[in-house]
């Protein structure tokens, strides 16, 4: 194992069986595999989508990874570390957020949640101190860290579970949803703290999560799944690329266009306003935007030029919807 | 820990009526085995006086195992809820964790009684006391609670399995209770074989019992039978732990 190599999985499954009525009294087992052989590798410092649809085995693989659960079959190793037998070694080198399952103690002040973290994780006191400072600024926790957890706001409360899964100074940190029911402000304060974590280098950040733009603002390197199978590994690009995304060129002309475009991999989507409003699509790999322009700038004259991105989320509804 | 007690104390009356009732919960079983003493004179060879020292030995030794483990019956809103997911993330063990967040010291009071039951009963038996006799009375004490310590987190780990099982759980606990309440004469055939030597409960208070008496076994073993307690305790304990590990890999949390 490379010294860098922080997760690595192999062949990493989950069954579990479960019972369903069959008639009055009789019950039949079904074997349901949530995992089915998933391999992956995670080095140092990526922050890594981890997306699907519901009951795609996201939530079980980041168990599995976090000792919650033992895997049915295959490797895993975090930290070095097999996850089951050595929970508790483990526990002290990652972070969790899993959104519906709170960290922090419910009827203590946050600060009291943290105080007690710093004895659980067993964190000198200065490394504590010194964290816990910078949380509070970029975290904005000054406001109600003497609040009972159980009266903060979700947002509050997300603010304070991301502090309390980092004050030990873990080299992996898993967030399941950690933007599920945020609004706006909370969920642009969670994505910028997160955008500065990745950027220090120094932790592994695991996120799942439905909320694209997460993935777009955030995550270099995306791993799709899909009945507990890897669908796609690789970056946001290379999803869009391979699952025929395109970006799209609206060009409006004062006059017609006479020629016909002849640049690889560009094509005329729709034509409309007696051939003055064209949309152009691009497949991302032969022409870039700029390319085309500059021919059409050429051969006639632009009035009005916009771009548009692809989005994920077409994307994304494209590969969950051909998975079935 | 300490927080959970100035918790329970900062609302001093509900606290109060918790210990006062926590008091009369033996109480009202020792009724139970005083009205049995109204139609006969003698049960299962010993008198009414020999009886309640093992209700006292049984009493006392249970409420202190409950008062250290009995909140382990929590387990299944934990593993129900998947809140359990929340502990095992911790380094920490996951059983010490379950005990210290639910321990609840309003249980000292049972122990109390069930005490002051067995030194009453001991005063009343006329017991010939030597100091290796006073001994085995707090071995198996001591050993008892630990014994019945075993006995809750063995049913507990059930619930890994299935859910919905207090009552199974209650069975062997309470059940186990109730049983050594009593002598195991008052038992036969394969329900006393199972219950009193295959799980060991004959030795929580019946052969520390005999051994405080220096009477020999109405059923023929031997009188160091009563020094047993603890390594009867100490196996169950190992069964425990075997079996809690066990359960804690085949949590199987829930769905989010």
């Amino acid at each position: 194992m490379k010294p860098d190599l922080v997760i690595e999985t192999r062949d990493l499954r989950k069954t579990f069986t479960v019972t369903r009525k069959a008639g009055r009294f009789r019950r039949t087992r079904h074997a349901i595999v949530a995992v089915d052989g998933v391999t992956l590798r995670v080095e140092r410092g990526e922050l890594l989508g981890y997306i699907g649809p519901n009951g795609a085995g996201k939530s079980t693989t980041l168990k599995m990874l976090t000792g919650v659960l033992m895997p049915s079959g295959g490797e895993v190793k975090v930290c070095g570390l097999v996850p089951v037998p050595q929970r508790r070694r483990l526990a002290s080198q990652i972070g969790v957020v899993f959104g519906q399952r709170s960290q922090l103690w419910y009827d203590l002040p946050l600060r009291d949640s943290f105080e007690l973290a710093r004895h659980v994780w067993r964190v000198p006191a200065a490394d504590h101190a010194a964290r816990l400072a910078r949380f509070r600024r970029d975290l904005d926790l000054d406001g109600f860290l003497d609040i009972p957890v159980r009266q903060l706001s979700l947002g509050q409360r997300m603010r304070g579970e991301l502090t309390i899964a980092l004050l030990h100074g873990p080299r992996v940190v898993f967030l399941d949803e950690p933007t599920i029911g945020l609004d706006v402000v909370s969920r642009q304060a969670v994505r910028s703290f997160l955008t500065e974590l990745r950027d220090r280098g120094d932790t592994t950040v695991v996120l799942t999560t439905h909320d694209l733009a997460d993935i777009e603002r955030l995550c270099r390197r995306l791993i799709v799944i899909d009945h507990g199978r890897v669908v796609h590994d690789g970056t946001l690009a290379e999803l869009h690329s391979r699952y025929g995304s395109r970006r799209r060129v609206l060009v409006e002309l004062d006059e017609p266009l006479a020629e016909s475009v002849a640049l690889p991999g560009v094509e005329r989507e729709s034509v409309s306003a007696e051939g003055r409003l064209i949309t152009f699509s691009l497949d991302g790999s032969s022409t870039t935007a700029g390319e085309l322009v500059g021919w059409l700038a050429s051969v006639a004259s632009l009035r009005d030029i916009s771009v548009q991105e692809p989005a994920i989320e077409d994307v994304v509804a494209r590969l969950y919807a051909s998975g079935r | 820990m300490a927080a959970q007690v100035r918790g329970h104390a900062a609302y001093r009356a509900s606290f109060a009526f918790d210990l006062a009732g926590n008091a009369l919960i033996p109480a009202i079983d020792l009724i139970a085995v005083v009205a049995m003493f109204q139609v006969t004179r003698v049960l299962g060879g010993f008198t009414a006086a020999e009886v309640l020292v093992m209700f006292g030995l049984s009493s006392s030794a249970f409420a202190l195992g409950d008062l250290a483990v009995g909140n382990i019956e929590r387990i299944r809103v934990y593993v129900r809820t998947g809140l359990l997911d929340a502990i095992l993330v911790r380094p920490l063990s996951a059983l010490g964790q379950l005990l210290a967040v639910d321990f609840t010291i309003r249980r000292v009071t049972r122990f109390l009684t069930g005490l002051t039951v067995l030194v009453l009963a001991l005063a009343a038996a006329s017991v010939d006391w030597n100091p290796a006799r006073a001994a085995i009375i707090v071995v198996a004490v001591g050993s008892g609670a630990a014994f019945f310590g075993a006995v809750f987190v063995a049913t507990a780990t059930v619930s890994f399995w299935w859910i919905d099982s207090g009552e199974f759980a209650n069975g062997f606990t309470y059940g186990g209770r109730d049983f050594t309440s009593y002598p195991v004469t008052v038992y036969s055939g394969l329900f006393r074989r199972v219950f009193a030597y295959g799980l060991g409960f004959a030795f929580v208070a019946y052969y520390p019992a005999l051994g405080v008496f220096g009477r020999p076994d109405p059923l023929g073993l031997p009188g160091w039978m009563a020094w047993c307690t603890p390594v009867v305790a100490f196996l169950a304990a190992a069964v425990a732990s075997v079996a809690w590990r066990y359960g804690i890999r085949h949590y199987r949390s829930t769905g989010s």
